[in-house]
């Protein structure tokens, strides 16, 4: 059960991409880049550091949590009341780079680094997992 | 991503209506004295927090005599469990861009 909703409560992005590791940084890392592909922001690539992305819908609260380049970035993304961590992982390969994205929350493990999280979430996803399988 | 959300989320982001509801969850239907008797707040406490779980739809009332007793409402939950589908859509699409912005980038 518990291994079902860790799953479930990951997202898993992954893609071979033609260009090299560190292009890709840039891309992730540079803000008036970022805003090309994901949204406004005022993103520096310091950990701890906080910043916000902006869209029309909303603003995304965050706060660096590692930083590798051209390896690895993650960085807490909160919106909608919800916290979760969004690691962003480049492995060169030899026509490119595989980049992957995992953004999870509410992972029990993962508690100590949400800021202001107070461990509430997997006690609750828990408890509705047992729920939903005793209504199906 | 639809207001359905923000309403639940803040609506399970207070420890204590969380605490109602899970509580709800777990035993089913309670009175509100039966709440009370565990939650450590006052009665008036536990009542307004169940009336903010009603407004999001995650409870359901029903008056017997002088008691009201409530219901933890599972479908509310629904948008929670389709967060990960809706968030795997959004970040598919932003790979989509940045695709498109590796192509127009220098080396």
């Amino acid at each position: 059960m518990n291994e079902t909703s860790t799953e479930t409560l990951s997202v898993v992005v992954e893609r071979e991409l033609p260009h090299p590791p560190e292009k890709i940084w840039r891309a992730l890392t540079q803000p008036h880049l970022i805003e090309e592909w994901l949204m406004k922001n005022d993103f520096k690539p310091v950990v701890d550091q906080r910043f916000n992305l902006h869209a029309d819908w909303g603003t995304v609260d965050c706060q660096v949590l590692a930083v590798e380049p051209n390896k690895t970035l993650s960085y807490t993304w909160a919106a909608y009341g919800l916290e979760s961590v969004v690691t962003w992982t480049l492995t060169p390969t030899s026509t490119g780079t595989n980049l992957r994205m995992e953004q999870s929350g509410f992972r029990p493990d993962q508690q100590q680094a949400y800021q202001g999280a107070k461990g509430g979430w997997p006690r609750l996803f828990a408890a509705l997992e047992q729920v939903l399988a005793r209504t199906d | 991503m639809p207001n359905a959300h923000d309403v639940l989320f803040r609506t399970l982001a207070d420890p204590t209506r969380r605490a109602l509801f899970e509580r709800l969850c777990r035993e089913g239907e309670k009175t509100v004295a039966a709440l009370t008797a565990r939650a450590g707040i006052s009665q008036p406490a536990v009542s307004k927090h169940l009336a903010v779980l009603k407004q999001a739809r995650l409870v359901r009332d029903r008056h017997e005599g002088r008691q009201t007793h409530y219901r933890a409402q599972l479908r509310a939950l629904a948008p929670l469990i389709d967060w990960t589908s809706q968030m795997a859509g959004f970040w598919q699409s932003r790979f989509d861009h940045l695709e498109d912005l590796l192509k127009r980038m220098d080396q």
